[in-house]
């Protein structure tokens, strides 16, 4: 059996808007091996970002557990959460949310002011990551002057650049024209096929979804079925 | 780039309104600095060290006027070598140019003012002259005025006895300064006293404003300055006694309470750049809300978040504030030279002081609230635009 990189045990996700509840999760399992690649899909308020947030250790669970990486993030505080994020997962989405002020190499670094390494190895580290990206000579630009597509290149470098396990995409093609978006897709395939990263992504676009290797549904805050991506 | 590189990044995100938001700090920090020094001069305790000369006024005020029947009393004193005297005469000029004018004993002034030069004929001619008066060069040269020439002068203070105020008077001399300094201190006119005691209609017989003594040994100022004030307690004309740099300031003083009223407007001063500076800390941080929660996302812990907020406010004040406080050392040296050493308003080590406790403290009041908000900041929300 292959070793689990994320394991959800009997979540429940409620939020508390106004004087009103809503719960978002209803005691929801879950597990993802390490290297797979996720689609989650669903409708609207069926609670796709709601538990990419538990697995990406953004959110904690009203109850239930969350492990990743054979680490219990549910019961972390803010401030060992913030450091498990750090080491354990790059976030991607939907619209870049890169630091208008920094350039492409910069916002890759950003994660890495976190870490020890001295300023050569980070600007090392960050050249890999544009490298692979495929964005080595617009290191020098700022988000205003890379196109949609670029933008979201330079995101995944910074997703990246620390080496985590597991990458959390919340709708990455949703701001994408078609080829665009194919691009990005096909980029977090070969991340997940040739780097061995486990990727969970939540998307809207079926087509999107065929990159992954498995599709869940969610609705209603339940796991519907998994199918298998073409 | 380092986490102090992304802060100054973040700082010019908006250039204009950082730049304007600096000349604001730059402004309030130049006040700061020449009005802390103000305050410094006028609050500071009497200093003698140095001081070859002293002036003794009335304890009261110096508007009151003491007898100059005190004066051999004060040349009897033991480190006094000569004793002149001065009274204030509210001179104009044309219609309503006040003139910095005194009347004197010329003898006596010469003896103690060696640093006014001037021909010694002109002195004479002073002495002898009973309409005469001498200019500094500044002034004589700033109203065209020529020794020989007849000058009328009117008085707020003094009408003549004929009831008119208009007194008109014989320049006989022009001085100048022994050096820059005192080449800045010709801007006052010297009247005779003997005329002024006979000619005025108050009948001010025989008083003046203050005398002003002076030290055969500079070492004694203090204790000659307690045995005037000592010679005189007790009597209707109790004196004060101090350096000529005290009396200087203490006539500025007569203006008001200098302490309070600077206190005050650094105070207003402080509190229009708290609204400023800290409105645009909390519109920088309202602007970049998904920006702060990415930060926490990547793995920025809240105090991190909180630290990036106030390094900014920091900087931006700490930067303003030394500019503010340079330019206000630079226009203090400045004032210093053009008053020719009489009021040193170079900023003193406790005004730096002062000023950087003012830097931090404003930096913490600016930047703590936005911090605070951008520290509470919850990612999934802040992410989601609520």
């Amino acid at each position: 059996m292959p070793e689990s990189m994320v394991e959800v045990r009997k979540v429940t996700k409620v939020y508390q808007r106004g004087k009103q509840k809503i719960e978002v999760l209803h005691g929801l399992d879950l597990d993802i091996p390490k290297g797979d690649f996720v689609a989650l899909m669903g409708p609207s308020g069926s609670g796709k970002t709601t538990l990419l947030n538990l697995i990406g250790g953004l959110d904690q669970p009203t109850s239930g557990e969350v492990r990743v990486g054979g680490s219990r993030i549910d019961q972390l505080s803010s401030g060992e959460l913030a450091r498990w994020r750090a080491h354990n997962v790059g976030f991607v989405f939907q619209f870049y949310n890169l630091m208008p002020v920094l350039t492409a190499e910069r916002n890759v670094e950003l994660p890495l002011l976190l870490t020890k390494l001295s300023s050569a190895q980070r600007r090392k580290n960050v050249a890999v990551a544009l490298e692979v990206v495929g964005l080595a000579d617009r290191a020098k630009h700022k988000p205003r002057e890379l196109s949609g597509g670029q933008e979201q290149r330079v995101a995944i470098a910074r997703a990246l650049v620390s080496d985590p396990q597991l990458l959390v995409c919340d709708e990455p093609t949703g701001d994408l024209d078609r080829k665009t978006a194919d691009e990005i897709l096909g980029l977090l395939q070969v991340l997940n096929r040739e780097h061995g990263k486990t990727i969970v992504i939540v998307t809207h676009d079926p087509k999107a979804a065929e990159f992954a290797r498995r599709i869940l549904h969610l609705e209603k805050g339940q796991l519907l079925e998994q199918a298998r991506a073409a | 780039m380092s986490k102090s590189g992304f802060v100054i990044a973040n700082l010019f995100r908006k250039r204009t309104r950082t730049i304007l938001t600096l000349l604001s700090v730059i402004m309030a920090f130049l006040l700061f600095g020449l009005l802390q020094s103000v305050n410094t001069i006028f609050s500071a305790g009497a200093s003698f060290v140095g001081a070859t000369r002293l002036i003794v006024q009335a304890r009261v005020s110096f508007t009151s006027p003491l007898p100059l029947s005190m004066l051999p009393k004060l040349e009897a004193i033991p480190g006094v070598a000569r004793v002149a005297y001065s009274q204030w005469f509210g001179g104009v000029w044309q219609e309503n140019t006040p003139l910095i004018m005194f009347s004197i004993d010329p003898l006596r002034h010469h003896d103690i003012y060696p640093e006014y030069v001037m021909p010694e004929a002109q002195w004479q001619a002073f002495a002898n002259t009973r309409t005469g008066i001498i200019a500094g060069k500044m002034v004589a040269e700033q109203y065209g005025w020529k020794v020989g020439q007849k000058i009328p002068i009117s008085s707020n203070i003094f009408p003549q006895k004929n009831g008119s105020k208009a007194w008109a008077f014989d320049l006989v001399g022009i001085f100048d300064g022994k050096d820059e300094n005192w080449k800045k201190r010709t801007t006052i006119v010297y009247m005779q006293h003997d005329y002024f005691d006979e000619a005025n209609q108050f009948g001010m017989k025989g008083r003046t404003n203050f005398f002003v003594l002076k030290l055969a040994d500079s070492s004694r100022a203090e204790a000659i300055s307690r045995t005037v004030d000592a010679m005189f307690e007790n009597s209707p004309d109790e004196t004060k006694t101090q350096t000529e740099k005290d009396f200087n300031i203490s006539f500025v003083k007569q203006i008001g309470d200098i302490g309070l009223i600077v206190r005050w407007i650094l105070f207003a001063v402080f509190f229009t750049l708290l609204l400023v500076v800290g409105n645009t800390m909390a519109q920088s941080v309202r602007e970049r809300i998904p920006e702060l929660a990415v930060l926490k996302t990547l793995g920025f812990s809240d105090g991190s978040v909180l630290g990036f907020v106030l390094a900014e406010a920091f900087a931006l004040c700490l930067v303003g504030g030394l500019i503010g406080l340079f330019l206000a050392s630079l226009a203090g040296a400045m004032v210093e030279r053009g008053t020719g050493g009489q009021f040193q308003l170079h900023l003193v080590g406790s005004v730096w002081l002062l000023g950087v406790v003012a830097i931090v403290l404003m930096s913490v009041a600016v930047g703590l609230l936005p911090g605070l908000r951008a520290r509470r900041l919850r990612i999934v929300d802040a992410l989601a635009g609520h």
